[in-house]
Order: structure tokens, then sequence, then C-alpha cells
């Protein structure tokens, strides 16, 4: 049964949806993010094995290498406005407004 | 379980403009590990313009050649009109936005010293520059080629990535008011990190249901599978908005204002123009051809979006005292017209060519005349870098009287006023969406645009007929390159809006034979 495998995809995916909406600190904000990544390859393979065919579990790479840029990308900038700020919450960052 | 993985056929004459631009930007890495500092700008300028020259000559002898009626590359990417039309645009946009990136002075020595800091004062006195741009600009425009001729989701899904994650880092490297420009980057990679969670979910949904990235294939499945409608629905739900957040249709549109604010001028050029015409090939081509079957169930959504899209950007770009603000609002609500020609889609070929081709000439027209407003931007200058708040602009016509004279004509084109390029490009979408039934959407499109009207020539107003301040902002003289993206820019807006037949011809030729299957 696959059922289960994509509840907990989908449960993984709003919790890390959830997360993005109400943590402040840049860094636990983009974790959530990579916990929906996660929670997309889960369906992905679980799919896979759904549908019989291997598409799913090769998208599954492609989708690790794509977050592991994304980690690069996004830790350079968050460090870079944590060593101007002292602060990597995302409520202090708030100049650019109308 | 089906194990077997037969070996890629690739095309790579058809490739050859997405491979020249990657190339580069390879090159332009291999550039920076090993070419000493005072070599390296040197070297880059002319890789960067010649590589995306030579592609935009490649599409085009791929364009005479003939466009080819399958996708290449195994299915995975779909080299046809629209593609080829689309990829000359953005070839075209990104050469004339390297002109402006030229002036280095926009960009920070260091982006790693803290503002303010001892190590910033001595990256301003050793001249450091982050060279880094040019290759990191290639792999964005590269992202861009990409991204609207993607033939399955996974291709697509990448080349957004490839496409953004460049964009976020070069929206941080602003050399002046660091801070806004970190905050610019923080908040896009958020924020866009989190669409294209939703939109790879979407893709994963679709995949359960169809069996297939493909977007051939998905289509196929619409009529064929049963049962399983919820997977669709919300998978179809989800990647859209992954891609409405990239076009930044409301109520996905909240990045755009503080992006295109904090980023260093030629990057929102770049964004306001490339990005745009990448993301609405993308839909056009998801919408088009993989939920092609659904349509009956997405445009009223989309309907809705382009509503709220157009009455949001006219309305939220009255308040704003920022011009690179009101640029954004303004873009915001020419994603709503232009989201007008996705939904006119009518049942026979022809209706849908004449919706096609409206929308690409409206990027074309749309994309120059956003790039020469920039490159306007960049000039007005006070003691703290670029003059951006609107008061600062009073009076500046009878300062530079030629250059607020060009501006001008950039926002009336923004206005849509006849004899500018504008002008013909919401005719030609808003006629083909009357043709095809969303008459109520244009009469939407048309107040909205008097709406924008308003905040154009106000601005206009306030450059010829109030008084300049004693300390108003001056007006550099503009590099070579600067001078050539406003000359340029400022050209293709009086021609196409004087002559538009030969660009309205090639966009029709190009939208003839639609999107490959």
């Amino acid at each position: 049964m696959t059922t289960h495998y994509l509840v907990l995809s989908a449960l993984l995916f709003a919790i890390g949806g959830v997360g993005v909406l109400v943590r402040r600190n840049a860094i636990v904000v983009f974790m959530c993010v990579e916990l929906m990544l996660n929670a997309c390859n889960l369906a992905f393979v679980t799919f896979a094995r759904q549908n019989g065919n291997l598409d799913g579990q090769l998208i599954a790479f492609f989708v690790m290498i794509v977050a592991a840029a994304e980690v690069v990308v996004g830790l350079a900038i968050i460090v870079t406005i944590f060593r101007t700020r002292r602060s990597a919450s995302v409520d202090d960052a708030s100049l650019l407004k109308n | 379980m089906n194990g077997t993985i037969e070996a890629p056929t690739i095309e790579y004459a058809l490739l050859a403009p997405l491979l020249v631009v990657f190339g580069a930007a390879i090159v332009g890495v291999l550039v920076e590990a090993f070419a000493p500092r005072y070599l390296r700008s040197a070297i880059h300028l002319p890789l960067t313009l010649l590589s995306l020259a030579g592609a935009f000559a490649l599409a085009v002898w791929q364009a005479v050649k003939g466009v080819p009626t399958k996708p290449a590359a195994m299915g995975a990417v779909a080299v046809d009109g629209p593609a080829l039309f689309i990829w000359g645009t953005i070839l075209i946009l990104a050469f004339v936005s390297v002109l402006l990136i030229k002036d280095e002075e926009h960009f920070v020595g260091s982006a790693a010293a803290v503002p303010g800091s001892a190590e910033e004062e001595q990256s301003l006195i050793e001249r450091a520059a982050h060279t880094e741009v040019y290759p990191l600009l290639l792999f964005a425009v590269g992202g861009m080629l990409l991204f609207p001729a993607a033939n399955d989701l996974l291709v697509a899904f990448v080349a957004l990535e490839v496409m953004s994650l460049p964009l976020y880092l070069l929206c941080g490297l602003a050399r002046r008011r660091r801070l806004l420009s970190q905050e610019a980057a923080v908040k896009y990679f958020l924020l866009g990190a989190f669409s294209s969670a939703f939109f790879l979910y979407g893709t994963a949904l679709l995949y359960g249901y169809a069996g297939s990235v493909d977007l051939a294939k998905i289509n196929q499945a619409l009529g064929s599978v049963g049962g399983q409608d919820t997977l669709l629905y919300i998978g179809a739900a989800m990647l859209g908005v992954g891609l409405l957040f990239k076009i930044g249709a409301a109520p996905f549109q909240a990045w755009k204002p503080d992006v295109y604010q904090g980023s260093p001028t030629p990057i929102t050029a770049l964004m306001a123009s490339g990005t745009l015409v990448a993301a609405f090939g993308a839909l056009l081509r998801v919408f088009w051809v993989g939920l092609g079957g659904l349509d009956w169930d997405w445009r009223p959504v989309l309907y809705g979006v382009a509503i709220l899209t157009m009455v949001v950007g006219a309305i939220l770009a009255i308040t704003q005292t920022d011009i690179k603000r009101m640029l954004a609002y303004s873009s915001i609500a020419h994603g709503g017209f232009l989201l007008i020609g996705v939904i006119a889609t009518g049942a026979t070929r022809a209706e849908n060519t004449s919706a096609l081709s409206g929308l690409l000439f409206y990027l074309v027209a749309y994309g120059f005349t956003t790039v020469g407003a920039f490159a306007v931007i960049t000039m007005v200058r006070d003691a703290g870098g670029e003059a951006w708040h609107l008061s600062r602009w009073a009076g500046l016509g009878k300062r530079s009287p030629l250059l607020a004279g060009v501006f001008a004509f950039f926002l009336l084109a923004f206005a849509g006023i006849p004899l500018t390029s504008g002008f013909f490009g919401k005719y030609a979408v808003f006629q083909a969406a009357v043709a095809n039934g969303a008459t109520p959407l244009v009469i939407i499109g048309v107040i909205a645009s008097a709406i924008a009207a308003f905040f154009y020539v106000r601005v206009i107003v306030l450059m010829f007929f109030s008084d300049p301040a004693a300390d108003g902002p001056s007006v550099v003289l503009p590099s070579r390159g600067t001078a050539a993206v406003v000359g340029i820019a400022a050209l293709a807006t009086v021609v196409l809006g004087v002559f538009p037949q030969p660009v309205l011809d090639l966009a029709h030729a190009a939208a003839q034979s639609l999107f490959v299957r």
C-alpha cells in the first residue's frame, strides 16, 4: 500500500509550509523549505512505485542536486545578512516597504 | 517493473543557443578561477556579449532553416516557433542589460565585507570588483532560455532553479544601499524557494496522476485516467502557484516591489524583462500544452487572477513614492494584461494563433521599454547613489530635457498611448481576447490601463511642470553602454509603435504552428 507514504509526504509538505509562514528565523524558514522539497521526493518515489516506472526515482536525484545548490546560495545570502544585522530574523529585515 | 533506461539521442544543433550560453558561463567560471584579477573584466565582457550574440545568431539560423515539428532531446526540450521567438527576445534583452551591467559602479566590491566596516573601506581602496556577475548572469540567461522551452515538468523545474538561483545572488550585490539590497536578496530567495517547492509538489502530483512528467503525456492522460481527479486538480493548482509567483501575479506579487527596489538597477532591468518573458513562455506551454484539455477548469481561475493582478498593480502603483517601486507595480499590472492573452484561447487554431502572436509582440514591446526605463533611472543620481524618491525627480525636465523627454516617452509607452510600442502590444492582446469571448476582461483591462495612465502622467507632470529643487539630483553623463541601451530602447519603442507590422508578422509566423507536442 502506497497511500500511507503519500499521506506522510503531504503531512511533511504541510509542516514545511506552515513552518515557512510562522517561523521567524531565516535559517529555520529555509529548513522548512528543504522539508517541503523532501516531501516532494517522497511523493515522487511513492508514485514511481505506484506507476511502475523509474521516472519518479530519477527525478528524486535531480531534486536532491537542486536542493543542494539551493543550500549553497541560500546560506550565502542568509550568512551575509546575519553578519550585517547580527540577526537572522525575517521580521527585522523590513526596510523595504511603502 | 520496467527497469531499462534507453540511451538518449540529443539534437545538438537544435539546442546550440542553449549550449553556447551555458558553455560561456562555465568558461566564465574558469576565468574567475585562473585569470589574474586585472584581466578578468576585460575577458568577461567580450565573452558574455559574444556568447549572447552568437546564441542569437544560432536561434535565427534555426528559425530560417525551418522549425522542427517534434520536441528535441527525447521530448525534454521543445524548440518550436514560439520558443525560438522567445529565445531571440530574451537574448536581445539580456545583451542590452549586459551593456548596463558593464558600469561596474553598480556592484559591490566585496560582498562579504560588512557594510560600513574597515574591510569594505579596504575593498573600495583596492577597487575590488565582483566580476562573478558575468558568469552568474549567463547562467541566469541560460535558465531563462531553457524554462519556456521545457517540454517536461522536471526540465521546467531545473530550468526554473537555474534561472532563479543566480538572480537571488545578483540581487544582493548592489554597491550602494547595501542593507536594502541584502534584504531584497533574502526576501526573493525565501519566497522564491517556497514557490518552487509548490511547483515541485504540483509536478509530483501530476506525475502520480499521469505516470509521466512529459507535458504531452499529461495532456493525453487528462481524458483517459479516471478516478484520480483530486491529484490532478491539486497538482495543477500547485503548478500554477509556482508559475504565477514567477510572473508576479496577484496574490503572489508581494516580492516584486521589494526585490525590484533593492536590487542593483541593471539586474532589475534584466529581471523585469527577461524573467518575465521566460516565465510567460513557460506558463503558456504548461497551460496550453500540458493542461490544454483542462482549460474549462483553469480558465475561470486565471480570469480571476488576471483581474486581481491588473487592479492591484494599477491601484497600488498610485500610492508609491519610489520610482523603482512604481515601475515594479507597473510590471505587476502589465503581467495582468499579459494574462489576458493566456486566457484568450479559442476553439480554432487561428484564434489561438492570434492570441499567442499578440502576447509575443507584447512581451517584446514591454521588454524593451522596461530596460530603457531602468537605464534612465541609473543616470539620475544623488550624493548617495541613484535618486529613487519621486520628489527628487521634480523639475528634471527643466535641467535635462532630453533625458526627461526619453523617460516620459517610455512612460507613455507603458501607458499604451498610440504611436508607442505599448499601444500595439495592448491592442493585439485585447483584440484576441475580444475575438475569443473574454470581453469583460478586456473592459477591466482598459479601465486598469486608464488608472495606470494616471500615475505615469503624474510623473511626467512632475518632471516638466514643477520647479526643480535647489539641491536636486544630478544627471550623470552616461557611459557608452548606458547611452546605447537608452538609445536602443527608445528606438525600439518608436519603431514598434510606428511600423509594428514586421515584428507583428514575425510573431504571427512564430505562433503559426503553435507549440509542438
